[in-house]
């Protein structure tokens, strides 16, 4: 069976972005790159199917700059078979990622599509669905725990309640959620090997879609700043301040 | 412009982020119609016809939208989505499921947790861990919102006299089905809509010793959440996780025992009105956020605050 894992290169999780001094968005310059973690647990989950014997083959995909190579190398590194990225530095949007996705799933025909739950700059927590409706396949979204088995995939979902578990036929999309695996480090000889890996160029024309956005993004401003308040020096402090300051208790 | 308002429930009562989505709802403008699908879910659907803006509720009950099935759920919306100008959902596990469906089905772009209603085609919304505001807009005739709940005061529960008309569309996928669920049973109040709430980090050690927060929570009638270290180790489950990837708080007041404040927890939680960190290192990034900051060992600090309250 075979699995597609999109991809996405983000700035890396430990950065705290700044925004630009023009309000046009955030400042990128100079900025540590990183592959989204929530796709490093999907790329992991892939490669235990695969160790498990369930999975033949693992297929990354990323649409973005050519600097998204970086990122499929290291999925190729961790144990993805090849990779193809969709070239593009335009601004792209889930809906048009979705549809360069599902241009890529009608090619490679994956039993399996399997995708992080959000990126963490965007936090859309969009495209897996889309595709998923695009494509006609069942979706398990915030995956904990995924088993295939007979032809279907039982997911167990992180809901707010608590925890969900569903049956979705084959092919289906799979989106992870933070408790799903903890991903591995990829070895030095594996990120040899990563480099002699194909990886596949191909341009939004050849999949024949359509990326313009269709939200435009007017301003971006920093968020109303916190500032720090005091420090108390008990708890009798405490409670008398919560009591008679902020009158919250 | 005519809005639809994806209605949050257990089948059995209203959840009350719906309130704010409709909130959101009467900020773009429009007459609102509430969508309540589900099983047996007749008295949600009166609960919403009493909702305050709302003009007509509409009830589709059946067994195919019994545990809000995304496939089946995104279906039976496309196929009511006809003049519908905008298509609201809270921007939980639930609507975050199925809602990119359906904007993927309608070809209609989704603009993901709303924080503010600038106009009926403008919207803010935090990017980057809430680190970032971005102002975006979208033309499009039809488009699918998300509405982050804590942004938005809900409006009344009642003072409203909408219609009740049963929707008899069956949309079964055939393509998923749900095996079973395990639901968080607790007396305290909801997460994200409790007043007060107070939540332990990895400082906690384990499970056990959450026991010293359940305390005090009971006599503050709060809600305990917690760091995703916490989660992660296993002292408590998924669901009371607070941050950029779990939920998203703003409580009166926020109570944050032995957690950092690394920036994906700020993110659930710095609009809160009130914040107080309890940490022992007082280099802890939670006090650049923290109104009351009170450098202390939790083990002694935590039980005499109980004591004291
Ligand atoms: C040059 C450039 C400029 C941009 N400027 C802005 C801007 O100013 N404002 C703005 O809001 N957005 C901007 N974007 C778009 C934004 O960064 C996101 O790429 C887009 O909105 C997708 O949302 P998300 O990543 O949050 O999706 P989510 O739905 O949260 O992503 C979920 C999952 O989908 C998959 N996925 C997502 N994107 C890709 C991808 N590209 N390739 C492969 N798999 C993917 C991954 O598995 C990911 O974990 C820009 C993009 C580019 C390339
Ligand atoms: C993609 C991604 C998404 C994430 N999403 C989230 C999210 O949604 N929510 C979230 O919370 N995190 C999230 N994280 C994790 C986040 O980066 C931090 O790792 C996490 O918040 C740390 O939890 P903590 O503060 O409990 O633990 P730590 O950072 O280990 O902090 C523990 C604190 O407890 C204090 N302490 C220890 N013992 C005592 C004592 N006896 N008395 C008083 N204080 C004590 C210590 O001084 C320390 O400050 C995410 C990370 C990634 C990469």
């Amino acid at each position: 069976m075979k699995v597609l894992v999109p991809i996405k290169r983000v700035v890396d999780y430990n950065v705290k972005v700044r925004v630009k001094a023009d309000n046009s968005g955030v400042d990128l310059a100079n900025v540590k790159m990183a592959m989204n973690p929530f796709c490093e647990i999907a790329v992991e989950e892939a490669v235990r199917l695969k160790e498990k014997g369930v999975v033949t083959e693992i297929v990354a995909v990323s649409i973005g700059p050519k600097a998204a190579q970086e990122q499929l190398r290291t999925a190729m590194a961790l144990g993805a078979d090849r990779s193809i990225l969709v070239e593009t530095d335009e601004e792209v949007q889930p809906l048009g990622i979705a549809k360069a996705l599902k241009a890529i799933v009608d090619e490679e025909k994956p039993e399996l599509v399997i995708l992080g739950k959000q990126a963490i700059d965007g936090d859309n927590n969009q495209t897996g669905q889309m595709l998923a409706a695009l494509a006609g396949m069942p979706q398990g979204t915030f995956a904990s725990e995924v088993n295939v088995a007979d032809g279907k995939v039982k997911v167990t979902r992180e809901i707010d309640g608590g925890l969900q578990t569903v049956e979705l036929s084959l092919p289906a999309v799979v989106t992870t959620d933070l408790r799903l695996n903890e991903p591995r480090y990829a070895s030095l000889p594996n990120i040899m090997k990563a480099k002699k890996k194909p990886l596949d160029v191909k341009t939004p024309a050849d999949l024949g879609v359509d990326l313009t956005p269709r939200v435009t993004t007017e301003k971006v401003e920093m968020p109303p700043e916190r500032s720090a308040g005091v420090k108390v020096g008990s708890v009798d402090e405490l409670v008398d301040k919560l009591k008679n300051e902020a009158k919250v208790i | 412009m005519s809005v639809l308002v994806y209605a949050e429930h257990d089948n059995a009562t209203l959840n009350k982020v719906t309130l704010s989505v409709v909130a959101a709802a009467k900020e773009i403008g429009g007459d609102i119609t509430v969508l309540v699908a589900g099983k047996g879910c007749g008295a949600v659907a009166e609960a919403a016809a009493k909702v305050d803006g709302v003009s007509k509720v509409l009830c589709a009950d059946n067994d195919a939208y019994e545990h809000q099935l995304a496939e089946n759920i995104a279906d039976l919306v496309v196929e009511l989505a006809g003049d519908y100008s905008h298509i609201l959902a809270a921007a939980t596990t639930t609507g975050k499921n199925f809602a990119p469906r359906v904007a993927a089905l309608l070809d209609a772009p989704q603009i993901s947790e709303i924080s503010d209603v600038v106009d009926g085609d403008t919207f803010k919304r935090p990017i980057y861990a809430g680190n970032a505001i971005a102002t975006v807009k979208c033309a499009d005739a039809k488009k699918v919102l998300t509405v982050r709940g804590t942004s938005f005061d809900g409006v009344a529960e009642e003072g409203g006299s909408a219609s009740v008309e049963s929707v008899d569309v069956v949309k079964d996928a055939g393509i998923s089905s749900f095996v079973g669920e395990e639901l968080a049973k607790s007396d305290r109040p909801e997460l994200t809509s409790a007043d007060i709430v107070i939540s332990g980090g990895r400082g906690m050690g384990n499970g056990d010793n959450f026991e010293i927060l359940y305390k005090v929570a009971d006599k503050l009638g709060a809600a305990v959440g917690a760091s995703r270290a916490a989660v992660d180790a296993g002292f408590v489950p998924n669901d009371m996780q607070v941050g950029q990837t779990g939920k998203i708080v703003a409580p009166n007041l926020y109570i944050a025992v032995g957690i950092s404040g690394a920036i994906q927890h700020l993110a659930g939680m710095k609009d809160s009105k009130v914040i107080v960190a309890i940490n022992k290192d007082e280099e802890a990034p939670i006090f650049q956020v923290a109104d009351y900051g009170l450098v202390a060992d939790l083990f002694e600090a935590v039980p005499e605050l109980d004591s004291k309250l």
